[in-house]
């Protein structure tokens, strides 16, 4: 036996141990993962492109296939040609692989130096993202429409002795027999006056519903950037409404020399063809409204993308739609993608938004030339539209 | 641990001694299997926090899921040294693992590089790197997890760029050359001077030069920029330093890799054979995992392109203690790392008894095999091992603006470095040298091409 004898020790005997606790791989795979996550935040308006408006809430996810991140070290070129050692029985000149052939040969003892080879599949949450998004752009929170509320809602509130008998609460009843038991041990199981309903009240809510309208000019000169960028932009206003308001409705308008209203998957897929009369949409839009949704009730909210092409000789008449929908919504948004840069807001369209807005009402434009236009624009969009009720 | 394997444990370390072993104790603690492969991801039972960690441990739950790794054991030196088993192996698994385990605390209480290694960086490593990790933590708590990030992103990184020649405890160079007012005098200077005629000298004013950071190539990147990096704070500065000194620690580990396993595999099985005092039936599981761990490639193939450094090591051994003797041995152990082992041991004879060759393989993605030549199958073997397994890259001039220039040796190397990942390499060094920093290679066309960051 040697004279200072190694020790043994066993998981049992001190109970739990302290590396039972927790887990630093899992730790530094979750800061891997934030890593991962700060970097696609960085490019989401392309990683939304393929997402749906409308889907889901809450619980509503986008999938983006990511690789794991490369921690960098110096390392050779990737050399044309190679040498290594392996076993087995061979004979010089035996070809192994032939050219082109994929060779599952990593066994032990290959030190893998590429770690970046793995791909998995990042889910976000969207709510995580626009909460980053409002406290990345620094965004304040909208106020609901001022005054407007609806009173339809019932609440149940206390019991009563009388009522319908889908509304008998038993175990309110049973309660009431035992009381009445305990004072007189002696009298029957149940009588009438035991039996309580529950009570409805209607309240007063404040209205948290709210309706966008996405209008869109689908004329043949919207190019498919032109429509991706508009997309984005509806994204991403939708779902910052929708931290607002419990119950939002979008209605899709596409227009061309004509105005129909569209169900999401049709919106961004419908192609016309001809010119560009704006009125058409805004008629229909107010049309819309007022078949269905009160103004009284609903917060209002109406996007409008277009290039900014619009027929001259409609120009009285799209003023005229618009502001009058302009004194019905919140907020009545022009996302102009403009054919090129130095031409962006100096239009046909932007003009008669410029005019309205001259009029009072609150009323935006924003040109989208790029995915980082689509930020400022969102920012402005939702800046100003707190202002507004700040104020 | 209780009953037989700890029984087990206790003759086994009685065998060894009397075989002439010779180790500092060993603290053995059994483990839940999760925990052992945490550790082999992070080099040490307790370290630092990075992301690159979590990576590693992601590839090593999926390499596991998919039944390509099992861990064997996890042993540290030092005095006493530690090791971990796993609590799900069999007890017979354990007992052989506990030889395993001896034979490796045999080896680095020993051989040369792991005693120089442990005498300059303890031998306590389990312990003072726990003490990093804990002082690298309050750092996060006071500095915030970014900043601590990013002087690990750039340390970690330069992790292999050490100078073990130069030593883990360095002297800052001295400040101003040496004296450089001429050959010194002599007594004939002197008695030329007193002939008649002659003036006297006249009295030179002696002008202390500054010397050039740094004087020469400068290999320990590491240990560079934490001397020098021109706005690094002292918590900064001891993290750098913190990443240092366990890279002195893990190059014995990885420098001697198949003769250390190679030599524990040879002890396990030689003391396996003595243990009379194992019943017949767990005799037989140990000996079948002692096959699991000694073969030469993954069950199904018939050839494998790389090696399993415990099959070459122990097989190896085997023929040295055959040819050579036990004595022999136990020179070898002390005397060579990886290089002068397979250099000075592997014979042809042993080469084409393992059915050992070298392959070629072409951009196309063909691998061939090529003609049998000893020295050209060794240095296949040891290529990547070379310079702590990392190019060779020096510090070599810090400009007047404070731009630090690193220089490639890419003929040594043999070509030049993966430009895009020089780059990002160079990103992280900038975050800790505040200042611009260069780096000089070649391309794959041998065109010399300097990196910047920031770029130029």
């Amino acid at each position: 036996m040697a004279d200072n004898p190694s020790t043994f020790s066993g998981c049992a005997e001190g109970g739990q141990q302290w590396y039972d606790l927790f887990s630093r791989g899992a730790r530094d795979w979750l800061r891997h993962n934030e890593k991962v996550r700060d970097a696609v935040l960085k490019k989401l308006p392309d990683v939304i492109a393929e997402s749906d408006l409308a889907g889901g809430g809450s619980g509503h996810t986008v999938k983006v296939p990511v690789r794991l991140m490369e921690h960098f070290r110096f390392s050779l070129a990737h050399p044309d040609e190679q040498t290594g050692a392996g076993q087995g029985e061979t004979k010089p000149g035996d070809k192994l692989v032939e050219p082109g052939e994929k060779k599952q040969g990593k066994s032990r003892g290959e030190g893998g130096n590429n770690e970046g080879g793995i791909e998995f599949v990042l889910e976000l949450k969207i709510d995580d993202i626009i909460d980053w998004l409002w406290e990345e752009l620094k965004l304040p929170n909208l106020e609901v429409k001022a005054g407007t509320t609806k009173d339809d809602e019932y609440t149940r509130e206390g019991w009563n002795r009388r009522g319908a008998r889908s509304r008998l609460d038993r175990r309110r009843s049973m309660k009431e027999a035992i009381k009445r038991r305990s004072i007189n041990p002696d009298g029957p199981t149940f009588i009438n006056e035991d039996l309580r309903y529950r009570q409805l009240v209607m309240r007063r809510q404040p209205a948290t519903q709210a309706v966008v309208f996405f209008a869109m000019d689908v004329s043949s000169s919207m190019r498919d950037r032109d429509r991706k960028l508009a997309k984005t932009f509806f994204f991403w206003a939708m779902q910052g409404l929708r931290r607002q308001y419990t119950c939002i409705e979008p209605v899709f308008i596409a227009h061309t020399v004509q105005a129909w209203e569209f169900g999401e998957d049709e919106f961004f897929q419908v192609r016309g063809s001809g010119g560009t009369v704006a009125s058409t949409a805004f008629t229909t839009i107010s049309d819309i409204v007022e078949q269905r949704y009160d103004p009284a009730r609903f917060n209002i909210y109406m996007f409008y993308a277009s290039d900014g092409e619009n027929f001259r000789d409609d120009h009285d008449a799209a003023k005229l739609t618009l502001t009058r929908i302009a004194g019905m919504a919140n907020y009545t948004g022009y996302i102009e993608t403009p054919a090129t840069e130095e031409r962006a807001l100096d239009t046909e369209t932007a003009a008669i938004f410029d005019s309205v807005a001259g009029q009072g009402g609150a009323i935006g434009s924003y040109a989208l030339t790029n995915n980082e236009s689509v930020w400022t624009a969102i920012r402005g969009f939702f800046r100003q539209h707190a202002g507004e009720k700040a104020a | 641990m209780k009953g037989s394997l700890e029984v087990y444990g206790q003759q086994m370390e009685a065998l060894a001694i009397d075989q002439g072993l010779d180790y500092f104790p060993v603290h053995f603690e059994q483990v839940p299997a999760s925990f052992m492969m945490e550790v082999s991801i992070y080099g040490l039972p307790v370290r630092m926090p990075h992301w690159s960690f979590g990576v590693r441990y992601v590839h090593q739950l999926i390499q596991h899921q998919m039944g390509h790794s099992r861990l064997f054991e996890v042993v540290y030196p030092g005095d006493p040294g530690r090791a971990f088993l796993a609590e799900n192996n069999s007890v017979a698994e354990n007992t052989l693992v506990i030889a395993h385990v001896l034979g490796h605390a045999d080896f680095s209480k020993n051989n040369e590089l792991f005693r120089r290694s442990q005498e300059e960086v303890g031998y306590k490593i389990v312990e003072q790197a726990a003490a990093h990790a804990k002082r690298i933590s309050s750092a996060i708590e006071q500095y915030g997890a970014e900043k601590v990030e990013q002087i690990l992103d750039a340390a970690l990184a330069l992790e292999a760029h050490i100078d073990i020649y130069k030593g883990l405890r360095r002297e800052r160079y001295p400040e101003y050359r040496p004296d450089s007012a001429g050959p010194a005098r002599t007594g004939f200077h002197k008695r030329f001077h007193e002939l008649p005629g002659e003036e006297q000298p006249v009295a030179q004013e002696v002008q202390r030069v500054r010397a050039d950071i740094p004087p020469h190539f400068e290999r320990d990147l590491l240990w560079f920029i934490a001397q020098y990096a021109p706005d690094l704070e002292d918590w900064e500065r001891d993290i750098f330093l913190a990443v240092r000194e366990e890279s002195f620690y893990f190059y014995p580990v990885f420098a001697c890799q198949t003769i250390n396993e190679g030599w524990a595999s040879y002890w396990h099985a030689r003391l396996l054979r003595e243990a009379d005092f194992i019943p017949q039936s767990e005799y037989l599981d140990a000996i079948k995992t002692h096959s699991d761990v000694v073969r030469p490639h993954a069950s199904g193939d018939q050839v494998s392109l790389s090696l399993n450094p415990y099959h070459l090591g122990f097989s190896m051994w085997e023929k040295i203690v055959e040819t050579e003797g036990l004595d022999a041995a136990f020179r070898i152990r002390k005397e060579e790392d990886d290089f002068g082992f397979i250099r000075n041991y592997l014979t042809e004879e042993l080469a084409e008894e393992l059915n050992l060759f070298q392959y070629k393989k072409e951009k196309s993605g063909a691998i061939s095999v090529l003609d049998m030549n000893l020295d050209d199958l060794k240095e296949s073997i040891l290529e990547r091992k070379y310079n702590f397994g990392a190019p060779r890259v020096s510090a070599t001039d810090v400009g007047v603006d404070g731009t630090l220039h690193l220089t490639h040796e890419h003929g040594s190397d043999g070509r030049g470095l993966d430009l895009g990942r020089c780059e990002k390499v160079l990103e992280y060094t900038h975050k800790v040298w505040r200042r611009p920093v260069t780096l000089s290679t070649v391309d794959a066309r041998s065109t010399p091409r300097t990196v910047s960051y920031p770029s130029q």
